[in-house]
């Protein structure tokens, strides 16, 4: 196939009619601080986790508010838990709480 | 007669588009791109409806490209705008027609700057007499192309020798319309039909005996936005938006595309290539693509006029499947002699693409 320098982009709209947006409406009732995030972007940049790996938890909390479902639950799974994430939040949201909850909600989902 | 319901709703998205005495300014890019719609845009005025056309030869680009790439300031696009408004003042005329729709769009921004900040346009004046000596009008009536080709699409119809239908089956021939964003995304107002529902092109395409299908990436941008094209690495969007809309309408088997802009015909044609290229892919049937015409193209096609005469030869896309639709009479061994029988080559031939 022919290369011309760049290729087709993928179409990365989102249909939030077919997303599921369970897991964010359950983090919602369980840990309400979740609606207090601005997606700042300070979770990551603190994350050890993040350091050494690809993990991103403030494009975690983007994809739980579009129910992006797929994504959350290969990338939860490095998150060691160390709470540094909430230290850090200049808005008090309790992310080591999300995590955990999230974990809960798609493992026992499954 | 007095309106009522719907017609009245509907009359606040018609426009006024000036009957004659038209001050004509061409496109810098549609001339290399499909050289002969101005031509025959401008055939179509003189010849077919007897209409006082005059285009300057001093006109310039009216910067559009290069202020939506972000490289030429507003004050300059301005100032450069306003010479062609002088250049018009000049001749006599207060009709402006500009061909391309980012021109017109860009038009229509300036214009509507001016409305709101006086003090902008007794600057810009300022601008253009230090640097020319000259003084302009501002227009009384700023119409598309389209437009003027909209307003007479009855006149087109009754002097019409092919319609847009398959002379085979009898049936309508399956259109799908494409209107250039800067046409009515920007002043929905300045459009017929606005945004929302634009009818430049259906009211030819109805008129002309074709059927307009609807699909859902109708709307969708054909992806050439000037920055993701004009940089290489961000080409894939542009790319991209055509491939969504080629998807979008594929299951409604379209005869054929009708643009009004000059990037919308030049991405939907080329793309079709170099999306067959990239991943084997094509949109028409047998391999074949599905043709993409200006509205200037396709009123010539109604016309009867010679397709190579048209330029319909410089397209990517074949456009003999759609003549022979309509039983269009032409001569496949003129296909590339230019005007003057010089013979001008044959295109090399794309590894995925059929005639
Ligand atoms: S630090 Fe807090 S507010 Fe900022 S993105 Fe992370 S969770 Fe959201
Ligand atoms: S709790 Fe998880 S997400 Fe937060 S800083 Fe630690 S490893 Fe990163």
């Amino acid at each position: 196939m022919a290369d011309f320098g760049y290729k087709i982009q993928e179409d990365r709209q989102i249909n939030y009619d077919s997303n599921d947006r369970t897991l964010f409406y359950f983090l919602k009732r369980v840990e309400p601080s979740i609606s207090l995030c601005i997606g700042c972007g300070t979770c990551s940049a603190t994350c050890t986790a993040g350091q050494f790996t690809q993990f991103d938890l403030h494009k975690i909390m983007l994809y739980v508010r579009r129910g992006e479902k797929v994504h959350i639950a290969n990338e939860i799974k490095k998150c060691m838990l160390c709470g540094k994430c909430s230290l850090a939040c200049p808005k008090g949201v309790n992310t080591r709480n999300i995590i955990f909850q999230t974990r809960k909600f798609l493992y026992s989902n499954k | 007669m007095e309106l009522t319901g719907k017609q009245n709703i509907w009359k606040d998205y018609q426009k006024e588009i000036a009957s004659d005495k038209y001050f004509y300014v061409r496109s810098c890019v549609r001339q290399n791109f499909f050289p002969g719609a101005e031509t025959t845009f401008l055939r179509i005025l003189k010849d077919e409806l007897h209409k006082d056309i005059y285009e300057h030869p001093c006109h310039t680009t009216c910067t559009g490209i290069g202020y939506h790439g972000d490289v030429v300031p507003f004050d300059t696009a301005m100032t450069v705008i306003a010479r062609q408004f002088a250049l018009m003042t000049e001749a006599g005329y207060e009709n402006l027609v500009p061909s391309c729709v980012t021109s017109f769009g860009l038009y229509s921004e300036v214009l509507e700057t001016w409305h709101h900040f006086p003090d902008v346009l007794a600057r810009v004046r300022e601008h253009l007499r230090k640097a020319t000596g000259r003084e302009f009008n501002i227009p009384k009536n700023v119409a598309h192309a389209s437009d003027v080709i909209f307003k007479f699409r009855n006149e087109i119809a009754a002097k019409a020798k092919y319609k847009l239908v398959n002379v085979e089956t009898g049936k309508p021939l399956k259109v799908v319309e494409h209107i250039g964003c800067h046409y009515s995304k920007m002043f929905p107002a300045k459009g017929v039909g606005g945004a929302e529902f634009p009818y430049v092109l259906i009211g030819m395409v109805e008129e002309w005996g074709g059927e307009v299908i609807d699909y859902p990436e109708r709307r969708h941008c054909c992806g050439f936005g000037f920055r993701q094209y004009l940089i290489q690495a961000n080409r894939g969007y542009s790319v991209g938006c055509s491939h969504k809309k080629f998807e979008s309408m594929e299951p409604y088997e379209p005869d054929m595309i009708i643009t009004n802009c000059p990037g919308c015909p030049m991405f939907l044609d080329k793309w079709q290539y170099a999306i067959s290229e990239m991943n084997g892919k094509t949109y028409g049937k047998n391999g074949q693509g599905i043709p993409v015409f200006t509205f200037e193209e396709v009123a010539g096609m109604v016309l009867g006029y010679d397709p190579w005469d048209i330029g319909l030869q410089v397209h990517q896309i074949s456009c003999e499947p759609i003549l022979n639709k309509m039983g269009i009479k032409y001569d496949p061994t003129a296909k590339y002699l230019g005007k003057n029988g010089k013979y001008l080559g044959v295109p090399e031939k794309p590894s995925v693409l059929k005639d």
